[in-house]
């Protein structure tokens, strides 16, 4: 099971070296990890997605990066509500007649066009991870060309929302 | 001078001053009561050992780095003090990363300090530059590289609170040769502040509540003693809680001395070498109380058919512990003495055990450690157990890793705390003697006996250069049977026989070998000559080297074989 964890640490040197070298020598399998120092320059945020095979293990990861030293606050916040974002980066090969075709197949994704290159395009998209799989698998057929992802970052939702007419109050 | 004289000394002398690094580093190890130092010079930290020259602070030099990093380890284990070491740069440092894994799995506190290149050439591949923060971060509970002289007092005080709060371990302190130059502010006054390391000490008083419930309610208790009692100090309070509530004790290896051997309470070391008694209370037990231990392979087997029907309840103080091999009911993060004093202080209602307690008593009188004597041959057993009788288990005692190990393991009963000295986690061959002599270091009066066997001496016996030019009154044994006898005993009953590089055939003459460094050395070869050898050699007021010849093909037993739950061990009972 994937599990969405976050942890802020101290921005100091070789950080990032302890975190993973710690997971990696521990056996745990990351799928991403995006780092990047937070409001407080002295403090920085990660966010990981870690593949496990059951809850002990999740514990496992979370306790053990609360042992590292410069490791301040982990959270797995994979079942909290939270907004998980993605930027991907797909040059897709695009001959000048299919522009317009790849531009309408983005759209509703709101993905943007940032280059055009005369066999290709490359298209930015920004969202939870389904959207980005999403646009991904539509843009296959044209054949990719390159890819490049930044891995999930998240936070939680400003207020916990529990159900829809909360919501309203809330809104109004 | 008294340690405190110097501390107020030093704190008169050195409040917010200007002065050098390498002399910020010796002033900070005054204010941490640090008495000795173990370490080796070299290029990168030669301002530190000039600085140590004009202080005077005592420094002891190893001849070879890891023969001080496991003097260092020795001397923590007993003292209960961190042990301070410093090392050069490059290959001095890499040859401390044995015994700082070492000091890593057995949660000893150390203050690692390795030289480094200057900042300016770090990343170049300079003369003896190594990468020690990346080598060692594995392997250190926190490491530094100081990167700016103001920093250092700093880093210097958080290592020593990292290496001693918590659960303990090694911290390392890599010093650039240009840092340790350069002038700064040293000013030791200021409060440790790391707002990722607050370690839990006090207990959670509703697990206490389950803990105590789940003891009114057992049939088969048990405590699992390990390593957490004796770094908590503990000792005393495990006794009086095992007694309180009339529990059977276990102990890990590391655990020896937590609780008295010759206690009736006490059922013997668990795990793979551990008495029968001991795994088959484990195995059946209903309710099951680790009290800092972490469920090591060795001591569970295999971990499907560990401790099935019991209750697990886990007290340590490090939470990564609790879970991490085996599921636990009643987790309970604290300091050993803390969650102790606590539930003594419960005084809950006694389980219904004494039944149980009987049918172990019962299993101890059945199934006793035993060994077959020999008219001729001594067996290794019988002369640790000689040792022991003649010692009245008071000695400090050190082992290498291997045979002997175990079997000082079985049949030394450690009465005491902080008695028994040995390599646990790692098993690194090459540890017990150097570690006798941190640990005659630590306590200069008490009798130290370090056990070793022929292979592993021959690792670090180069520091029998330092036995003999500080007269350390250390007692040598070497449990020779020719062979790496674990290796030897695996090869047997598991390799069909093939005894793969496992049997040595030629060593050094090693009452020779005493003799050339100005230490009383003989050979006993005979079982009629061992009571006296072993009289003669305690006797003796000064170091010894006593070449025990001893039976070469014997094996460690019972035995839990790997894969194996603990209730199926071979070799319970004589042939």
């Amino acid at each position: 099971m994937k599990r969405i964890i976050t942890a802020t640490v101290n921005n100091s040197s070789g950080v990032l070296n302890r975190v993973t070298g710690m997971l990696a020598r521990r056996n745990y399998n990351i799928e991403s990890i995006t780092v990047g120092h937070t409001e407080n320059p002295a403090i920085s945020r990660m966010t990981f997605v870690v593949v496990v095979d059951n809850q002990r293990s999740i514990e496992q990861v979370i306790k053990q990066l609360n042992k590292q030293i410069d490791v301040l606050k982990v959270s797995d916040i994979t079942d909290e509500s939270i907004m998980s974002r993605e930027l991907v980066l797909i040059k897709v090969f695009s001959c000048p007649q299919q522009r317009a075709e790849i531009a309408a197949v983005i759209n509703p994704f709101r993905a943007t066009i940032i280059d055009v290159g005369k066999e290709s395009v490359t298209v930015q998209v920004t969202g939870d991870q389904q959207k980005v799989e999403a646009l991904i698998d539509l843009l296959h057929p044209y054949g990719i060309k390159e890819l490049a992802r930044t891995g999930i970052t998240a936070v939680k939702r400003g207020h916990k929302v529990t159900n829809a007419e909360e919501r309203v109050v809330l809104i109004n | 001078m008294s340690t405190k004289l110097r501390k107020k000394q030093a704190v008169a002398s050195s409040e917010k001053q200007m002065m050098k690094g390498s002399k910020m580093l010796i002033e900070a190890l005054k204010q941490e009561e640090v008495e000795v130092l173990f370490g080796y010079p070299g290029g990168a930290i030669l301002p530190t050992f000039d600085e140590i020259h004009q202080d005077g602070i005592r420094h002891i030099l190893a001849r070879h780095e890891q023969g001080a990093v496991h003097a260092a380890e020795g001397y923590a284990r007993v003292s209960k003090k961190p042990g301070v070491v410093v090392v050069t740069s490059g290959p001095g440092a890499t040859n401390v990363i044995t015994g700082i894994a070492d000091a890593m799995m057995d949660s000893l506190p150390l203050v690692v300090f390795s030289g480094q290149v200057a900042t300016s050439v770090i990343g170049t591949d300079a003369f003896q530059e190594s990468d020690v923060m990346g080598l060692t971060m594995p392997i250190t509970k926190h490491n530094y590289q100081v990167r700016d002289v103001n920093e250092l007092p700093r880093i210097i005080k958080e290592a020593f609170h990292i290496a001693t709060t918590g659960r303990p371990g090694p911290v390392l302190i890599d010093l650039p040769k240009d840092v340790s130059i350069e002038t700064g502010l040293f000013d030791y006054n200021q409060e440790v502040n790391l707002p990722g390391y607050h370690p839990t000490i006090m207990p959670n008083k509703l697990q206490i509540r389950k803990l105590v419930e789940a003891v009114s309610s057992a049939k088969k208790p048990i405590i699992l003693a390990g390593a957490g009692v004796l770094h908590a100090g503990a000792s005393e309070q495990l006794l009086e809680y095992a007694e309180q509530q009339q529990i059977p004790i276990a102990s890990t290896l590391l655990g020896l001395g937590a609780f008295p051997g010759d206690h009736e309470l006490f059922l013997g070391m668990a795990g793979m070498h551990g008495t029968y008694p001991a795994n088959m209370a484990i195995y059946e037990s209903d309710l099951l109380i680790s009290i800092g231990s972490r469920f090591d392979d060795r001591v569970t087997g295999n971990l499907e058919k560990f401790a099935p029907n019991a209750k697990i309840a886990h007290i340590d103080i490090d939470p990564a512990e609790i879970g991490k091999n085996v599921e636990t009911q009643i987790p309970i993060v604290a300091d050993a003495m803390e969650a102790l004093k606590e539930l003594i202080n419960q005084n809950g209602v006694k389980g219904q055990n004494s039944l149980w307690n009987e049918e172990l008593k019962h299993l101890k009188q059945e199934y006793p450690l035993w060994y077959k004597e020999d008219p001729e041959v001594i067996k290794p057993q019988q002369l640790i157990e000689r040792i022991y009788e003649k010692t009245n288990g008071e000695a400090i005692v050190t082992t290498d890793v291997g045979q002997h190990q175990m079997w000082t393991a079985q049949f030394f009963k450690f009465k005491k705390p902080n008695r028994f000295v040995t390599s646990g986690g790692l098993g690194t061959m090459g540890f017990g003697f150097p570690a006798a002599i941190g640990a005659q270091l630590a306590e200069p009066k008490t009798p130290v006996i370090a056990f070793m066997g022929d292979a592993g001496f021959q690792m670090t016996l180069q520091e029998l250069s330092l036995v003999q030019e500080m007269k350390l009154p250390i007692k040598l044994v070497i449990v020779n049977n020719s062979s790496l006898g674990m290796v030897r005993q695996w090869q047997q009953l598991f390799f069909e026989e093939r005894y793969s590089n496992s049997l040595v055939p030629v060593q050094p003459d090693f009452v020779k070998l005493a003799e050339a460094y100005d230490i009383k050395g003989f050979r006993v070869d005979h079982v009629a000559h061992l009571d006296g050898a072993i009289e003669e050699m305690l006797a003796h007021d000064g170091p010894a080297l006593i070449d025990f010849r001893v039976a070469d093909k014997e094996n460690v037993y019972p035995m839990v074989a790997p894969g194996k739950g603990l209730h199926e061990m071979i070799g319970v009972k004589p042939e």
